[in-house]
């Protein structure tokens, strides 16, 4: 993390640059790489997917980017004034609602805020954690043989996640960089998309079977989560396998994890794991087990095709995927294992997937 | 006895004044409101065409008062008056009138006209009618009681004294009468006299209310309409009967000479022509031929070359007077309006005029407003039966940025107003309420309207651009301000001025100022900027209270009196910059905005605009 001097230097130089512009009589204006998955780059140093090359332009010369940089300007003021000058933070919903009393300069809903907060990272080059910003806690739990020191703001905590806490697991605090790895006995790192298939494993013993971390993933993972799987990977150097529904947003779960994703690639080199597997649900489980399963919806289908598109997916292995998927017609979830007995996932599935993938 | 000769001693002569007693629905008498609103309409008619004859502005005074469960109904004008041996037959004497074998646009033509007022009141109070009317300053007024001898049509001279009457000139009709007066609608004595005064921009119209309330429709204009005149019969309207009758009543003795005399648009040759085509002699008397050789003679007409009837003989409103007239009765963001050029229908000229107003205090979501003019008498009843409705249906109003649900009448703010001038007017009954679907008249009527929705949804796409625009400036200018504004806060430098960014992005031509002071004298930098896609020509103006020196470049200066006006004649190219300076004493000089002068306002920043 940056200290507040350097991060207010950097905000400074963004306000003042719209500053300078205005005095010299230019229209101002900031450009900022473009945030699609047309403009996403592998880089083969990191590994990772990053922006590309083209950048689109915030200019006041319309009257929506006249009102974005308003409310860019509001938001850097209130990070230096506020945050930066107090030593006070906020979070993520704390924002949308301080710009209440910032008039035309209101955010129209949370998604506008926290879309700004990310272009200011972009811009910056810096994280919003260096602003004093935060998310919400959103839950996302770990449990498994890991031991860790997490510094909290009333001391050192000394947390086993197997034999310190409840059935829920160990919760993830949102700034990682807080927890240190002290002690493990970990050979496997499952990150898992559903809270019922999270429980299924640990009710199984999976954990202490298979000596694995299980990662809740609660859907679309956050930031933390991200960036906990990630030194799970490399400061221990366990294996990572991320185990979600087999439909298309579930592609998009495990793609964040691995490869990056569009919204935050600005970030890809601090939170993906390149080195994180798919293991399933594939559309080859769903013909293999003959899972029961769900029609592919309209929406199902375009977000596949999509896929096609996605430079993340153009590798061979989800090009016969997706195009199997679009065949079948169906997708299936997780907890569909469930249909053949509640051990067969724990008992047949994940010992079939893991010895395939060379992992046990 | 034989059964006819049994059926003939109940067969007599029923008197004119009876006919219409029993049939006053044609003659508009068919409900208490509308009593009252036809007598008003046939004397204002009689008065408007009497000074439009005798060039006279008119001045025309109603006044409707209550006695008892009747009404008393005066209408007063400041026209010619008229001659003591007309006033009984003018009064009361069905069908009597100097129109109705004239061919010439004017407003009465029948001359059922105010005598059936008169025969009305008679009919319901019983009471007499009094025409008060003078012809000259010189000359004493005339006082009248008048009735109508319903068995006879003729008139009955009660009394006649000579009066003390203040007017130069003019006439007064007074005549009580049942009724029942209506102020609401707009088939009201109110609606149509407003109605009246729209296309009669000359005319002052005042009118006095039963509850005393006074209403005035001011004189906008004291041009007079166009005079029109009469003109002959022309050949193509004629029919066999009308033909026969002409050629047995004729003066000339030859049937050549009958054709050119008595027809417009027939001339010699034509005549000629005529008469060899029917194969009849041209020297002979029109008054020998015979029923089978006058069908000869309208038949050869149809085939010879004949020009189109005079058409000078119509008096359009004009498009000036009408927008004047609309004007002043309604508040108006826009007015278009079409005028045809004379055509014909069955011999007989007429001429179409729209009008079509929109927007300013107009409802936006009602039906269009119609107002339906016939030789410029407002049509207030049977609107929906009027080729003028049929051919308001007809257009397809969505072409022009118009809603029209279901077809029929367009919604939105607009009046829609149509003339039609003619020499005779094709009613379609006798209370001229409405006119005829006569297809070359409603094709005219179409036309006109497509003219005028062409144009209305020319403006309406150019205001949508220009509010466009406007909308932005209005975001731009909250927003900018506001930014520059937090921005010097967080980096507590001095305020920005936005102007330059504004007018850059408005596309505008910019103009700063700049001051700064030393050694007690003040150093002023005016920076013009074109940022428009255009050239632009204008004059700068800086009034300052003292005299400049050091005038860069040269300026013309102007003493004003209280100060001095700079004048600088500027011309940038698109995308030009220009800097004009001069110096000042600090001491006592004060600043007014910089003008420009020659540029529409919205495209300037920075300056007050005039004369654009």
């Amino acid at each position: 993390m940056k200290d507040s001097i350097s991060t207010r230097k950097h905000l400074l130089g963004l306000v003042g640059s719209l500053y300078d512009q205005f005095e010299n009589g230019v229209v101002p204006q900031i450009s900022i790489p473009t945030r699609t998955k047309n403009n996403i780059e592998y880089d083969p140093n990191d590994k990772v997917w990053v922006y590309g090359k083209q950048k689109s332009v915030r200019s006041v010369k319309t009257v929506r980017g006249a009102k974005s940089l308003l409310k860019a300007s509001y938001l850097v003021g209130l990070l230096i004034d506020e945050h930066l000058k107090h030593d006070r933070g906020s979070t993520l919903r704390e924002i949308y609602y301080i710009s209440e009393n910032w008039d035309m300069a209101k955010f129209g809903e949370q998604s506008e805020s926290d879309r700004l907060v990310e272009d200011l990272e972009i811009l910056t080059e810096l994280q919003r954690e260096d602003f004093h910003v935060r998310p919400e806690e959103d839950g996302a739990t770990i449990f498994g043989p890991l031991e860790i020191k997490e510094s909290t703001r009333r001391g050192e905590r000394r947390i086993h996640c197997q034999e310190d806490v409840g059935e829920a697991g160990y919760q993830i605090p949102f700034n990682v960089d807080n927890v240190k790895f002290s002690d493990h006995d970990a050979k496997l790192v499952i990150a898992i998309e559903t809270g019922g298939m999270h429980a299924r494993l640990i009710e199984n013993g999976f954990d202490q079977e298979y000596n694995s971390v299980l990662v809740h993933l609660k859907g679309q993972p956050a930031r933390s989560t991200r960036r906990l799987i990630k030194r799970l990977n490399e400061e221990l150097g366990i294996p990572v396998v991320v185990f979600t529904d087999g439909d298309p947003w579930s592609y998009r779960i495990y793609a964040s994890v691995a490869y990056g994703s569009i919204k935050s690639a600005h970030l890809s080199s601090y939170l993906v794991t390149p080195a994180a597997q798919f293991l399933g649900v594939q559309p080859t489980d769903i013909v293999d087990y003959d899972l029961s399963t769900d029609k592919l919806t309209d929406q199902d289908l375009q977000a596949l095709r999509s896929e096609l598109t996605d430079p993340r997916f153009s590798g061979d292995y989800w090009k016969e995927q997706i195009q199997l998927q679009i065949k079948l017609m169906k997708k299936a979830e997780q907890q569909a294992f469930a249909g053949k007995g509640l051990d067969f996932v724990t008992r047949e599935y994940l010992p079939n997937r893991l010895s395939e993938m060379g992992l046990i | 006895m034989e059964i006819a000769e049994e059926l003939a001693k109940n067969q007599k002569a029923i008197s004119v004044a009876e006919f219409f007693e029993k049939n006053r629905q044609i003659l508009g008498f068919d409900s208490a409101p509308r009593a009252l609103i036809t007598t008003v309409k046939e004397a204002v008619d009689n008065s408007l065409d009497a000074c439009e004859e005798a060039g006279i502005l008119p001045d025309i005074f109603v006044q409707i008062a209550r006695r008892g469960d009747a009404f008393r109904v005066i209408i007063e004008d400041n026209g010619p008056g008229i001659v003591d041996d007309e006033v009984p037959r003018v009064f009361a004497k069905l069908l009597y009138g100097s129109r109705f074998h004239v061919l010439k646009q004017s407003r009465g033509q029948q001359g059922i006209g105010i005598s059936a007022g008169v025969l009305y009141s008679q009919l319901t109070t019983g009471k007499s009618t009094v025409v008060t009317t003078k012809i000259g300053p010189s000359r004493p007024a005339g006082k009248w009681e008048l009735t109508i001898n319903t068995a006879t049509n003729d008139p009955e001279v009660l009394s006649k004294e000579v009066v003390d009457w203040d007017r130069p000139h003019g006439t007064r009709v007074e005549l009580e009468m049942e009724g029942s007066y209506v102020r609401s609608r707009r088939q009201s004595i109110y609606g149509y006299l407003k109605n009246v005064a729209i296309v009669n921009p000359h005319a002052r119209i005042s009118l006095v209310e039963p509850d005393g309330n006074v209403e005035t429709f001011e004189r906008v204009t004291d041009q007079m309409p166009q005079d029109s005149y009469e003109i002959k019969p022309h050949p193509w309207g004629m029919e066999l009967g009308g033909l026969i009758k002409m050629m047995r009543y004729t003066e000339k003795k030859k049937l050549k000479s009958f054709f050119q005399s008595s027809f417009s648009s027939v001339g010699g040759i034509i005549a000629q022509d005529v008469c060899k085509l029917s194969d009849l002699d041209p020297e002979m008397a029109p008054s020998k031929v015979t029923h089978a050789e006058a069908k000869r003679l309208l038949a050869a007409f149809k085939e010879v070359r004949l020009k189109s009837p005079p058409t000078d003989c119509l008096s359009p409103i004009g498009e000036k007077l009408i927008r004047a007239g609309l004007e002043k009765e309604y508040r108006l963001d826009f007015v278009v309006t079409s005028t045809r050029s004379v055509s014909v229908y069955s011999g007989n000229p007429f001429l179409v005029e729209v009008i079509l107003a929109y927007g300013g205090n107009l409802k936006k979501d009602g039906k269009a407003e119609i107002l339906r003019f016939a030789n410029r008498v407002p049509l207030l009843y049977q609107q929906g039966g009027c080729a003028i409705t049929h051919a308001i249906e007809n257009v397809s109003w969505k072409l022009y940025s118009l809603n029209q649900p279901g077809g029929g009448i367009p919604i939105g703010p607009v009046v829609l107003l149509v003339h039609v001038a003619s020499t005779n007017i094709p009613f379609t009954s006798e209370s001229k309420d409405a006119i005829a679907d006569v297809p070359e008249i409603v094709d005219e009527i179409e036309l006109g309207l497509k003219e005028v929705g062409r144009k209305l949804r020319a403006y309406l796409s150019r205001k949508n651009a220009l509010s466009e625009r406007k909308e932005k400036e209005v975001i731009i200018r909250k927003v900018l301000p506001k930014m520059a504004q937090k921005l010097a806060q967080i980096l507590e430098r001095d305020d920005l001025d936005i102007n330059p960014v504004v007018a850059k992005i408005m596309g505008n031509l910019m103009v700063s100022r700049t001051l700064s002071r030393e050694n007690g004298q003040t150093f002023v930098k005016l920076v013009v900027a074109n940022y428009t896609d255009a050239a632009c020509k204008f004059k700068l103006h800086e009034t300052v209270s003292v005299e400049a020196g050091s005038i860069e470049p040269s300026a013309r200066v102007i003493p004003l009196g209280d100060g001095y006006d700079h004048l600088w004649k500027i011309s940038l190219k698109s995308g030009e910059k220009t800097t004009l300076s001069y110096v000042v004493p600090t001491e006592g000089t004060s600043f007014s905005d910089p003008v420009v002068e020659g540029q529409p306002e919205e495209l300037v920043t920075g300056a007050r605009v005039v004369g654009s």
